[in-house]
């Protein structure tokens, strides 16, 4: 069966003025007012994210000064948006054979996926709790090395969580 | 004598001195192997290659047997055979994907990969690597090994070329055999015994010899690696185009490896009837820098003996003002065995029809002395053979008429011919030199005017070899005229997916022209009113006015290339 519609002159002169309706409404806003609140005054009040939380990439540091990455192009090759761009060069610190000579994230590329993380050989990517990425141009949201580099222990909890699912 | 075997229950006639691997890889069975190679002896020890062979069964009075349905029944050798090793025979019967088989093959990956270190993500064959295919293939992917891997020394430099990792070797011996077989000078042996195998040079000496770097294809795993590319880019981010070596005038086929718009690497490519699985390592080294180093990048005009860079109409103009100033004799064209047929060809047309001159040259670069039994030749230039075939006469004839000033005007394709102080000096007697180059040397120091050509990775086009064997090239790094996509360029995923602000995508494009373009815009300049929209076009002139190019067109020479006719009698 078809409900019928009501039309606007189908109402009476007292449903016109909406005065019911009005104060329907009114009620259930007064009745949240002493309820718990949900919103948050960001940005005075930060949030922090729980540890499973996807911020942007960044690469672990160790405590000598380097990078973990041994350039491999796993987490470029496996970024669906492309987002990765590496260039290799040969080192002879640090019994390492490889390390990045350029490592760039195009954070306007980037979707905050992952799959860098979890393909990392080496754990040395990882994605941390960090959401807040302005920039005022193109040009500004190639982030290089220098701003990836993370130390390690500010992502401990980050490492430590990847290693339950390892 | 042809026999008759059956492999995967497929009949198939052979030869008798084949070997299984060798039948079955004709007839599109592919069976994996690491040690055998086509082109090198039968090693026979890396196992990869197990099948199950039998043999008809007979009874004492020597008839095959047949079980109750009239089929002959095989007798399988109790032991699997590898297929590398074992010769056909008549009646012989082939498994090759039987459960026993997988199984053998699975032990011997489990066995290869014991000692081989995980590797894979700093290891620059990673990509094309034959035991990372196999073990997606033919592995069960865990291993039951739980003892530390042998150690071995990394990263030794064996050569000035050649980067070896020992740890990740699986002694399949191919580049052993290279050096004593296709090079004959015996530099690389194993030493030690078991899992310490270790691959070695003889004391004192190095990987040396002028074909090292083909034991870094020739090796199946990144045990040998390129010094020279060593951690420059990932297989999987380069686009890869079939190309000719321009490095002398046996024309080996290459592959050209791209990123960014820039040449990464050349490797042979197999082409039985040229250089078939090899290269040098002076090709593979020196034919790509100067495609990405000292370039011209606009055509360029002197004024007052300081070049400035100009539009191409500009250029074209100035040199067609110049040439008008001589008159027909006066003028030198002078091609180049390092351009393409069609460059050469439609220079000689413009020389004949356009300037009327009849002083048509090239020179040749011949180091005398510079050649071997197996690919070197002496003639360090990829088309010599053509500009005989067009006509060009020798150009040490012309350098008397240029000191007695009769010539006053020179045209050349890129070519860089003031190499030694007499030629400079001569070269001052002339008035005016237009020059076709793609990069800055001496020539284009002397010139008036200097077009901005492309190089032979730029353009398409045919090449023809000592032999008469006439070859295409295919672009592979684009300049402003081309367009990756719309021209058909081979594409690795970051061309295809980058956008106008990726980094990637920036590698810098000339200004650059094939050297045909160039010449088409001179003459029609002058009033000739030629019409050639492609490389294709000026070929098929080509095919029809010279004669040993009769009905040869570039859907022909393909990728194998194809003899002229008048040589094929020779071959």
């Amino acid at each position: 069966m078809i409900k019928k519609q009501i039309r606007k002159n189908d109402l009476n002169f007292f449903q016109r003025t909406y005065i019911t309706e009005i104060f329907k409404g009114l009620s259930l806003t007064f009745r949240k007012i002493f309820q718990k609140k949900f919103t948050r005054q960001y940005p005075e009040e930060k949030w922090n994210p729980p540890i499973s939380f996807r911020g942007r990439p960044v690469l672990v540091q160790e405590k000598n000064g380097t990078e973990r990455c041994v350039a491999c192009m796993l987490c470029a090759r496996v970024c669906p948006a492309l987002a990765i761009e590496i260039q290799a060069d040969e080192t002879f610190e640090y019994s390492k054979e490889r390390y990045p000579k350029k490592f760039e994230i195009n954070m306007l590329r980037c979707i905050f996926c992952g799959f860098c993380e979890e393909v990392c050989p080496e754990e040395a990517i990882v994605m941390s709790q960090e959401f807040e990425l302005v920039f005022s141009s193109q040009d500004e949201a190639i982030f290089g090395k220098d701003k990836l580099l993370i130390p390690k222990e500010k992502l401990q909890n980050r490492l430590e969580f990847l290693r339950q699912y390892r | 004598m042809n026999v008759s075997i059956t492999i995967d229950g497929k009949k198939i006639d052979c030869d008798f001195s084949k070997t299984v691997i060798q039948v079955a890889q004709e007839n599109g069975t592919s069976i994996p192997h690491f040690c055998w190679h086509p082109s090198l002896s039968v090693s026979g020890n890396c196992r990869m290659c197990l099948v199950d062979v039998g043999m008809p069964k007979r009874n004492r009075e020597g008839q095959i047997e047949v079980d109750a349905n009239g089929n002959p029944i095989t007798q399988f050798m109790p032991k699997l055979a590898i297929a590398c090793s074992t010769q056909v025979a008549d009646g012989m019967v082939v498994e090759t994907k039987s459960d026993k088989i997988i199984n053998a093959r699975e032990a011997v990956m489990e066995f290869i990969l014991i000692n081989h270190p995980l590797d894979c993500p700093i290891c620059d064959e990673a990509g094309e690597c034959k035991l990372q295919d196999y073990a997606y293939k033919h592995s069960v992917g865990e291993s039951r090994f739980e003892f530390e891997k042998v150690q071995k020394p990394k990263r030794v430099a064996i050569g000035k070329n050649v980067m070896l990792d020992n740890e990740r070797c699986i002694m399949c011996s191919r580049c052993i055999r290279f050096c004593d077989e296709i090079v004959k000078e015996p530099s690389l042996v194993f030493s030690e015994r078991g899992d310490n195998v270790t691959l070695t040079t003889f004391p004192g000496t190095s990987l040396d010899n002028s074909y090292s770097m083909n034991t870094i294809d020739l090796c199946p795993v990144g045990a040998l690696t390129s010094k020279d590319f060593r951690f420059k880019a990932r297989v999987w981010d380069m686009s890869f185009t079939d190309s000719i070596c321009v490095g002398c005038s046996r024309g080996c086929n290459t592959t050209v490896g791209v990123r960014n718009n820039e040449i990464l690497r050349l490797t042979p490519r197999l082409n039985e009837n040229v250089n078939s699985y090899w290269m040098c390592d002076d090709g593979r080294l020196n034919t790509f820098e100067f495609v990405n180093k000292n370039r011209i990048k606009q055509p360029m005009i002197k004024r007052d003996g300081k070049f400035s860079e100009c539009e191409w109409d500009e250029a074209i103009s100035k040199t067609i003002s110049e040439l008008k100033r001589f008159s027909p004799s006066e003028i030198l064209v002078i091609g180049s065995p390092f351009a393409t047929n069609e460059d050469n060809f439609l220079l000689k047309k413009f020389a004949k029809q356009v300037l009327k001159t009849e002083n048509i040259c090239f020179f040749n670069h011949i180091v005398e002395g510079n050649k071997d039994e197996l690919l070197i030749l002496e003639d360090k230039t990829p088309n010599s053979f053509a500009l005989k075939e067009f006509g060009f006469g020798n150009g040490n004839n012309f350098l008397q008429m240029i000191s007695e000033k009769k010539i006053r005007a020179v045209y050349l394709l890129e070519d860089n011919i003031a190499t030694d102080e007499t030629i400079v000096n001569l070269l001052s007697n002339v008035d005016f030199i237009v020059t076709h180059s793609p990069n800055l040397n001496a020539t284009t120091q002397i010139a008036s005017v200097v077009f901005s050509s492309s190089t032979y990775a730029e353009k398409n086009g045919t090449l023809t070899n000592f032999e008469g064997r006439v070859q295409r090239i295919r672009p592979s790094v684009a300049t402003l005229e081309h367009d990756r996509a719309l021209d058909g360029f081979a594409m690795s995923r970051l061309d295809q997916f980058g956008a106008h602000n990726d980094r990637w995508t920036k590698g810098e494009k000339r200004d650059a022209r094939s050297s045909w373009k160039i010449i088409l815009n001179v003459a029609n300049g002058f009033g000739a009113k030629w019409k050639y929209n492609t490389a294709e076009d000026v070929f098929k002139e080509i095919c029809l006015n010279v004669k040993s190019f009769e009905n040869m067109s570039y859907a022909k020479i393909s990728n194998k290339g194809l003899l002229l006719k008048k040589m094929e009698m020779y071959v």
